[in-house]
Parts: C-alpha cells; sequence; structure tokens
C-alpha cells in the first residue's frame, strides 16, 4: 500500500514538473514558425501555416540585420573575454592555491568582494568614458572579465588543489622557468577545470543583458540579448518574430548544454560539498 | 630578452630560501589585479563619494546625505527598497525548499531520471530575458495560456502582471521557475556525496522515507544549502533584468526593486540619486547576505 501510494506520488511530482519545466519551451517552439494572425492569439494551437523560414528570414532583416550585428558583437565579446578570463584567473588560482602569503587573505577578501558587491554602475561609466572605453566592445570585454573574476578565480583554485605539488618540483629541478612551469605543466593539467570555466562563464556573457545595457549602448553596438529588448517593443504586434528571436538566442545555449551538460552542472555546484 | 638577462643572475644568487617566491611568482596576480582594481574597486570606491553629490558625469556638487535622505523619504524609493527584501526573501526560500524535494526526486530511481534532469535544470541556461518576455505573454490576463487554462476548469485567473498587489509575486514566481534548476544540481552534488550506508542502516532499524529525509538528508546536505541560500539570496537582492524585461516596475511602482531603480534614475539622468542607490543596494547586501553568510557558516563549524 505504502508503496503504490510512493509511486504514484512520484509519478504525479514527474508529470507535475515536466509540465511546468517543457510547457514554455513548446510554446516558444510553436509560435516561433505560426504566421501572424495566429501567433496573435497567443495560444497554445498547432500552427496552420509553417512559416519558420520566413520567419527566421524576417526576423534576421530586421533593422537592417541587426541580429546578424548583434551576433559578431557577442562572439567577440564572450570568445574574448572568456579567453582574457581563463588565463589571468588561472594564473591567480595557481599561485593563491600554492604559495599562501600574509597577503592571502587580502586577496581571499576581494574574490568574496567581487561575488557579492553589485558593481557602481555609473561611477564605472564614468571611469569609462574616462579612459576611452565606453560604448566600446574592448572595455565591454574588460568589464566581464572584472566582473566574472572572482568566481573564475574560486574554480581554478579549487582545482589547483588536486594537483600534486610534485609536478611543479620536478618541473623546476629539470630546470624549468617559472613561466614554463605554469604554463606548460600545469596549466594543461587544469584543462577538465578550464573546460568547466569556458562553458559556464560563456554562457553567463552570452545571456548577459544588464551590463551591454548600460557599459555598450548605441547603434551598432547590440548584443543578442538586447535585440530582445529591441524587439519587445517593434514587434508587439508580431508576436511570431519576437518568439523566432526568443529561439534564435535560446539556440547557443542548448548547444552547449547538449555537449558539456557535465562541465556545467560541475562548475555551478562545485562548492556544494566543501560548502 | 631582457627578462631573461636580468632573471639569470638573481636566480644563481638568491638564497634558497627565496627560490620559492620564484617558483610562484607574485606578478601573477598583477593582470587580474590590475583589471579588477581599475575597472571593479575604482568605481566602487568612487561611488561612495559620488552617491553625496549633484552629479552630471561632467561635475558634481557634493550635497551631503540628500540623495540617502531622498532615498528614504520618497515612498517609491522606500517601497522599492521594501520590494528587494520580499522578493529576496521569498526568491531564495522557495528555491531552498523546492529546489530540495526536486533533488530528493531526481536522485532517486524514477523513470526518465536523466530526461527530468535535463528539463530541470535548461531554464538557468537560457536568456533572462527571453523568459521574461515569453511568461509576460503566457500571463497575459485575458489572453495568456495560464489564466485560459484556469478558465477551462473554472477559475477566474487574476491579472498576474497588472494588478499592483500580485506583479512582484508574479515576477518572483518566473525567477523560481528559472533558478530553482540550479538549487536542485547544487543540492544533487551534496545528496550524491552522502554514502549510502546511512540509509541502509537507518531501514534496517526501520525509518519511514520520510525519517530518512529529516534525518539523514537534510542534515547531511547542509554545506550544499548553505551554497543555495547564499547564491540565491545575492542573486535575488540584485535581480535586474527579470523585472524588466517583465514589467519594467509597474504597473506604477509595484514591483520597483532596487536594482531596476538604479537603472530608472540613470535614465532620468539623476546619476548621483542613481548612484546612491548602488550604495544602498551594496550595504543591504552587506547587512543582510554577510552575515547570513557569517552565521550560517559559523554552526557548520560547530557541529
Amino acid at each position: 500500500m505504502n508503496l503504490i501510494k510512493r509511486y504514484w506520488l512520484t509519478a504525479l511530482a514527474s508529470i507535475v514538473a515536466l509540465v511546468v519545466f517543457v510547457t514554455p519551451f513548446i510554446f516558444i517552439i510553436l509560435m516561433a514558425v505560426k504566421d501572424r494572425q495566429q501567433a496573435a492569439l497567443r495560444d497554445m494551437s498547432w500552427p496552420i501555416n509553417f512559416q519558420l523560414v520566413e520567419n527566421f528570414l524576417a526576423v534576421v532583416q530586421a533593422r537592417d540585420y541587426m541580429l546578424i550585428t548583434a551576433y559578431i558583437n557577442s562572439t567577440i565579446l564572450t570568445v574574448g573575454s572568456v579567453t582574457i578570463l581563463v588565463i589571468v584567473a588561472s594564473m591567480v588560482g595557481f599561485v593563491l592555491q600554492r604559495h599562501p602569503t600574509k597577503w592571502t587573505p587580502v586577496v581571499e577578501f576581494f574574490v568574496m568582494a567581487g561575488l557579492m558587491i553589485p558593481p557602481a554602475v555609473v561611477p564605472t561609466i564614468w571611469l569609462l568614458q574616462g579612459i576611452g572605453l565606453f560604448k566600446t566592445l574592448h572595455g565591454m570585454i574588460l568589464i566581464e572579465v572584472a566582473y566574472n573574476m572572482s568566481f573564475a578565480v574560486i574554480l581554478y583554485r579549487q582545482f589547483v588543489a588536486t594537483i600534486p605539488r610534485e609536478m611543479d618540483e620536478a618541473a623546476i629541478i629539470d630546470g624549468a622557468k617559472p613561466l614554463d612551469v605554469f604554463f606548460r605543466v600545469v596549466f594543461p593539467m587544469m584543462w577538465p577545470v578550464t573546460v568547466t570555466n569556458i562553458v559556464v562563464q560563456s554562457v553567463g556573457i552570452f545571456n548577459d543583458f544588464v551590463n551591454p545595457l548600460y557599459y555598450l549602448p548605441g547603434r551598432g553596438n547590440e548584443t543578442v540579448q538586447l535585440t530582445l529588448y529591441s524587439f519587445q517593443s517593434q514587434f508587439n504586434t508580431q508576436y511570431n518574430l519576437l518568439f523566432m528571436d526568443i529561439l534564435l538566442v535560446t539556440i547557443p545555449p542548448l548547444l552547449v548544454f547538449l555537449f558539456f551538460n557535465r562541465q556545467i552542472v560541475a562548475g555551478l555546484s562545485a562548492g556544494a560539498i566543501k560548502g | 630578452m631582457t627578462t631573461v638577462a636580468l632573471d639569470t643572475p638573481k636566480a644563481t644568487s638568491t638564497p634558497k630560501a627565496l627560490r620559492k617566491d620564484l617558483r610562484y611568482p607574485s606578478w601573477f596576480y598583477l593582470p587580474a589585479g590590475t583589471i579588477y582594481f581599475i575597472l571593479f574597486l575604482v568605481p566602487t570606491v568612487a561611488s561612495l563619494y559620488f552617491s553625496l553629490t549633484r552629479w552630471t558625469l561632467f561635475n558634481s556638487t557634493f550635497i551631503g546625505l540628500e540623495n540617502f535622505q531622498q532615498f528614504f523619504r520618497e515612498p517609491f524609493l522606500f517601497q522599492s527598497l521594501i520590494n528587494t527584501v520580499i522578493f529576496a526573501v521569498i526568491t531564495s526560500g522557495a528555491k531552498v525548499v523546492l529546489g530540495l524535494l526536486l533533488a530528493v526526486l531526481l536522485t532517486s530511481n524514477i523513470a526518465l531520471r536523466g530526461f527530468l534532469r535535463s528539463v530541470v535544470f535548461f531554464p538557468v541556461l537560457v536568456s533572462v530575458i527571453g523568459v521574461g518576455i515569453t511568461f509576460t505573454v503566457l500571463m497575459h490576463p485575458t489572453q495568456g495560456l495560464i489564466n485560459t487554462s484556469l478558465e477551462a476548469i473554472g477559475i477566474d485567473g487574476p491579472g498576474w502582471l497588472t494588478d499592483p498587489r500580485l506583479a512582484l509575486f508574479s515576477v518572483a514566481l518566473v525567477d523560481i521557475w528559472r533558478g530553482v534548476g540550479l538549487a536542485t544540481v547544487i543540492y544533487m552534488a551534496g545528496i550524491v556525496s552522502i554514502p549510502q550506508d546511512y540509509y541502509e542502516a537507518s531501514r534496517i532499524d526501520g525509518a519511514r522515507p520520510i525519517q530518512q529525509f529529516f534525518l539523514i538528508t537534510v542534515p547531511l546536505v547542509r554545506p550544499a544549502m548553505v551554497t543555495v541560500i547564499i547564491l540565491s539570496f545575492i542573486g535575488g537582492l540584485r535581480l535586474f533584468d527579470l523585472v524588466w524585461a517583465m514589467t519594467r516596475g509597474g504597473p506604477g511602482f509595484a514591483s520597483d526593486v532596487m536594482a531596476s531603480v538604479i537603472y530608472k534614475q540613470y535614465q532620468a539622468g539623476f546619476y548621483g540619486l542613481s548612484t546612491a542607490g548602488n550604495v544602498v543596494l551594496f550595504m543591504l547586501i552587506a547587512c543582510l547576505a554577510v552575515p547570513l553568510a557569517i552565521f550560517l557558516n559559523r554552526r557548520e563549524v560547530n557541529q
């Protein structure tokens, strides 16, 4: 009796979870392929006219191919900032774990501060203007590096602890210079956590809306997330196109998810066990 | 080339105790530290000054605490402060509880487990703005799918985002939908690390599943729970994009939170006031989240 009750309970919970989490995505897909009149109804009906290609082209062409520009901008932003992040954060994580000094608590404090303190928006704009990086992709890349540094450092630091010190020492004895020890011995061994970092940070930076909204305004500077924002007001009568855009913006994270599910989960749940 | 020339004589002449420093060079901190210092620390420190000024980006007039006074005097600004705390408490509370229940469900032997895990986690990776727009459409008072479905079973659905008393909670609901997957995977990592022996031993002693849950799973999953609480609480305090995509803080100021007020004041050109908002949000996190983190971590040590 108890067993049957439990079985039904888990089955019911599974079904509820399935409905709650899957329905919105089915809705997005259906809306994206409908024609304009049917999409205006905003219901769950099966599309009468499949307009996958037409809607796709219409969204891509909207506002002088804004979506293409946005994809290029987002790609540069994501690749650029993740590359810099991986290099500089791994260096910090390595030295921080290997060589504790009286300054280590200070560094740790700044790492925690970077995780918790909300960035001061207007002073940052003022500063970026002062050094000529406001409204530029370079500036935006450096901002993403600065804001995501703490998390990247934490991931690296945890992982360096699992690499035996003997590795560095053996390299030193073999005559390697400090830079070689790091870049040719330790860094290659950190590859698993580097993959985790790349995947987690790229998804985060690609999906970032707030920071480009503040620091990268202006025509031609749109990132993918900002196209959604501007299409939201422009397409409020063309729901099919709005949802086609949502679908297109969702595809890159979906691909990453399909291929790197394990690394993402590992990265995001790091610290769950140690606290 | 020059570095090599400088390095060699030094390395031979340094005593062995100092060689350790050479192996783990302190300048490795420099690239990361420079970026962090200039783009994060300098603005943060500068915000403390600029929050005390009337500011046009080109010149600033010192006006003391007037911006902060305004923050606590203007009802709609103060309301955003209250909303932020309500929002953070509701969303983190729900993620802590629902995340744990989902994690228990998804680590037990159920059909479609792998698929369910993916389905629960995927919203975490999706664009927040996309999620916000989708739910704004789903929550439309008359044509939204949620209310038409409720109507079909005879319930008169509320104006999720149009009712001022409800708007903030509707946004919170969507934030829970979007973020519970993250809490779930963190819990799952914690649950998987609990030794199976405990469950077996308790089963032999006649413990029922509900007892196992409260006496084994909950206490032993504590580190994960602490992570979930702190992450989602700080996330809730800082949230901006979802509110902006769904309600723009409306109707009226009913769903305004600190981060949306900061943006609105920035757009309106009140840079000093906007920066003061930033400082208030910073204080809020410092006064609520930091003591919470310290408290939760201390109890862990004592156990």
